[in-house]
């Protein structure tokens, strides 16, 4: 077992260590940044020196090094625009981005699974009919558009809520989050809408592709043999039954979800991670494209060593399987 | 031009009349670009500069057509042929409660050109200045040279107070430092959100009409309308171009316009015997055509600069004979924009050799200035049309100037024929010609921007005269004469002024500035 972990830390070393060769050298041969940062005025000498002290003018294995060096310290080096950490600026902004992420979650929950549900007991309804329709656009009509529309319906039209921003933060339990005021709910509602369409189109088709596929099954006859109200066969039974691969599903979305937030971030003006990504690309800020690709890379290394070990202590055929190869 | 100089005039009748009228109002402004740091010293770019306006006066002010005018300093003038002399204004007071003298303005200007991971500071300007404190109200910046754009550097270096002189950029972010002698005070600043400024009530100058502004950045350009349009915010910088006529017909939205100090224009090749990007007919090599003046004046007589202002830029542009428009100091009363003439350009192409026209490319960015891929594509059709078969490229900005400034692999302009901008900063036309038109030289910092690398000895001569000449008169009008005989040797081909749009909610409106600033000082009520 110690063997079986410490070979899959190894592993993921590696595969961090090979993740940073690509990350570093990709973002580092594209464009030059010294001229989006220095002045238009500046004279030669001005832009030499910017080179300088952001130590482009070293080898790029140099550079490479040093950033090794920083990263081995927690150090991932300074954003070229802000000055700052950008481990700092990202952790700074990754609150909002987990909000979004999280708010967007629950939408697709809270809308994608009842609608899911009805879909599936009465498929030839026209109502169901509908929902499955509009499922398809959920999945399919690009998400910067439907932010547009969203924001031309419910901002400017109806006024029902703000169009852009994070509202004002409360404070819950010690956490910071604009989820706990007002204000803050009510310019969260349309990104977090427009974040979670997708996922609740895939929540619907889940839902309702278990809930047509365990209405036949026999445990649903048996139970209806027995006597049971249908509500009870319904929320008790076949919930139950359908909800483990919805579960599964959903959490894994909870990743893309921070991923597709770049875009929803950008048309909502909200101060996310992906916004701050989305700026540092254009503005070719590197230390923070390479931080935050690091971050991410990290993450997922991470989750899938845990749900590796996870496994192995599970099922005990893993680390056999392991152990032959 | 009339039409933004009338608008201008209303705009101040308007002023005048809204400065009365002092109460609690607050004003949310939505930004197309975000400062990256309060530190006023930190980053030397547009929006920064904008920013810190509000909050730290400079010791000459720049007003809306960037003309000087007293700031904390009340006058300056030479006294020698090496000192300039600024005589500070008295009893102003930072936002803190203490008073503002010339040790201010000392440590302000030995901090400017030295913050810690400033990616472009203030340094150009301070370049070769000492600065000497004489009494309590008097400084003197001694240069080792006669240097008339005095006033122009100086006006460009916001005032901190001696204790924001010790204080680091964070500490500026943070508000603890951010303490200037401004129209504005420091209220909050959160990255990415918001920046809220509040009245400074005991301003020496004008007291602004709004008590609180908050800052908004929303870089997605229809986000920003929709954000007006909400009513979440009343005034937007930035109007993309496609959503100015739907705007215009809104009756509850009121535009401002002017032309920017922004002159887009085209640089050629002019010192490569083959230039990678230019080939004969069906791609062979060529003796760089763009060498000889005719063809220049030929490739300027090409293109029709109504058709780029009507069609490309839906009007919001000015067609652009030189390098500034009129009204900047340095402009000349003799340039007319070059007239479209496809039958003259071909026969002035079949004069110098080339009555089959050529091939070439030509480069842009596609996301710096306002339609830029469009203009590019627009441009290649024109010359297409008089035989020179032109291909486009256009790529991101971040990409783009890396290479069209050093991109070859000797370290030169990769290349051949490109288009570009240029705002001058100091609201002057040495400027351009310093920068764009002077011959390339490292040494002396010339032509630091000169990708085409044109060099004239006469034009040069004359730009440096004009830089050491003190006189405003002779200035002008030795500027005007290297302006002149620049356009005549076609070093650039200029296209159009830039013109900036504002949009506020009804009853609001904005006094445009040249220099794209977005400034609550300039939002007037009706």
């Amino acid at each position: 077992m110690t063997v079986f972990i410490i070979r899959r830390l190894l592993q993921a070393l590696l595969v961090v260590f090979m993740m940073s060769v690509i990350v570093f050298f990709g973002v580092n041969i594209v464009g030059d940044p010294v001229y989006m940062l220095v002045s238009p005025d500046a004279d030669q000498a001005d832009i030499e020196a910017a080179i300088s002290r952001l130590g482009l003018d070293r080898p790029i294995l140099e550079q490479y090094w040093l950033f090794l060096k920083g990263a081995a310290q927690g150090d991932l080096g300074d954003s070229f625009i802000f000055g700052e950490p950008a481990l700092k600026l990202i952790l700074h902004h990754m609150p909002a981005t987990m909000e979004l992420a999280f708010s967007a979650l629950i939408l697709a929950v809270v809308i994608g699974i009842p609608l899911g549900l009805y879909a599936g007991l009465y498929p030839d309804s026209r109502i169901s009919k509908g929902i499955m329709a509009a499922s398809i656009f959920g999945f399919s009509l690009p998400t910067f558009w439907v932010g547009l529309m969203l924001i031309m319906l419910f901002a400017v039209e109806l006024q029902w809520v703000p169009a852009t921003g994070r509202g004002d933060l409360g404070s819950f339990l010690g956490i910071q989050s604009s989820l706990f005021t007002l204000d803050g709910l009510s310019h969260i509602f349309l990104p977090a809408l427009n974040l979670a369409l997708l996922k609740i189109s895939l929540a619907i088709r889940l839902t309702r592709a278990g809930v047509r596929e365990a209405m036949g099954l026999d445990y649903v006859k048996y139970a209806r043999a027995k006597g049971l109200s249908t509500r009870r066969i319904i929320l008790v039974h076949v919930m139950k039954n359908i909800m483990i691969p919805v579960v599964t599903v959903m959490g894994l979305e909870f990743g893309s979800l921070i991923g597709f937030s770049v875009v929803t971030e950008t048309i909502f003006a909200w101060p996310g991670m992906g916004k701050l990504l989305i700026d540092a690309i254009l503005q070719l800020d590197r230390p923070v494209v390479v931080a935050y690709l690091m971050i991410i890379v990290l993450f997922f290394v991470l989750i899938n060593l845990i749900v590796d070990i996870l496994y192995s202590i599970l099922d005990p055929r893993v680390r056999l399987q392991d152990q032959g190869a | 031009m009339r039409k933004f100089t009338a608008a201008t005039a209303v705009a101040f009748g308007i002023l005048a009349y809204g400065v009365g009228a002092a109460s609690a109002e607050k004003l949310t402004i939505g930004l197309a670009s975000e400062p990256t740091s309060l530190d006023p010293h930190f980053h030397n770019l547009g929006p920064n500069n904008a920013m810190s306006v509000h909050i730290f006066d400079r010791l000459i002010a720049q007003d809306e057509k960037q003309r000087l005018s007293p700031g904390l300093a009340v006058s300056w003038e030479p006294v020698d042929e090496l000192t300039w002399e600024f005589k500070l204004r008295e009893g102003v007071k930072f936002h803190d409660g203490s008073d503002f003298n010339a040790d201010d303005v000392v440590c302000t200007m030995a901090r400017a050109p030295d913050v810690p991971n400033s990616p472009s500071g203030y340094g150009t300007y301070l370049k070769g200045k000492e600065v000497i404190k004489i009494d309590d109200y008097t400084v003197h910046f001694k240069t080792a040279a006669p240097y008339p754009l005095m006033g122009n550097d100086i006006s460009t270096i916001p005032v901190i107070s001696e204790l924001g002189c010790d204080s680091t950029t964070e500490d500026f972010n943070a508000g603890t430092a951010a303490i200037g002698t401004g129209p504005f005070k420091f209220q909050s600043y959160t990255p990415g959100e918001s920046i809220v400024l509040v009245r400074n009530d005991e301003y020496w100058g004008d007291t602004p009409v709004w008590s609180e502004v908050e800052f908004r950045p929303i870089t997605s350009g229809p986000s920003r309308v929709a954000s007006l349009l909400a009513g979440d915010v009343d005034m937007i910088s930035g109007v993309p171009t496609t959503d100015i006529t739907t705007l215009k017909g809104n009756d509850d939205i009121q535009l401002s316009q002017g032309v920017s100090n922004r002159v887009i224009y085209l640089h050629m090749d002019q010192f490569r015997e083959n230039s990678p990007f230019v080939k004969a007919n069906g791609g062979g090599d060529i003796k760089n055509p763009l060498m000889d003046v005719r063809v220049r004046k030929a490739i300027s007589m090409a293109i029709s600069r109504d058709a780029i202002v009507d069609r490309v830029m839906e009007g919001v542009a000015l067609p652009a004979g030189q390098l500034l428009p009129e009204g900047f100091f340095g402009v000349s009363d003799n340039l007319d924009v070059v007239a479209y003439d496809p039958e003259g350009a071909k026969a002035l192409m079949a004069e110098a050799g080339y009555a089959d026209g050529f091939e070439m490319t030509i480069h842009g960015p596609n996301d710096r200035y306002i339609n830029d891929a469009k203009i590019v594509e627009a441009i290649a059709q024109m010359l297409t049309r008089v035989g020179i078969k032109t291909a486009v490229e256009t790529m991101p900005r971040s990409v783009y100037f890396g290479r069209a400034s050093k991109g070859s692999p000797e370290g030169l302009p990769e290349f051949s024929f490109i288009l570009v901008g240029w705002g001058a900063g100091s609201g002057e036309a040495s400027s351009p010609l310093k920068s764009l038109i002077h011959t390339y030289d490292k040494d002396a910092g010339f032509g630091s921007s000169n990708r085409g690398r044109h060099s004239d000895s006469e034009t040069d001569a004359l730009i440096e005269e004009a830089l050491r000449t003190v006189d405003d008169a002779k200035r002008q009008d030795l500027l005007a004469r290297a302006t002149e005989r620049a356009i005549e040797n076609v070093a650039i081909i200029p296209t159009h002024f830039q013109v900036n749009t504002w949009a506020a909610k009804k009853g609001l409106s904005y006094i445009a500035r040249t220099d794209e600033y977005t400034l609550a000082t300039g939002v007037v009520k009706e």
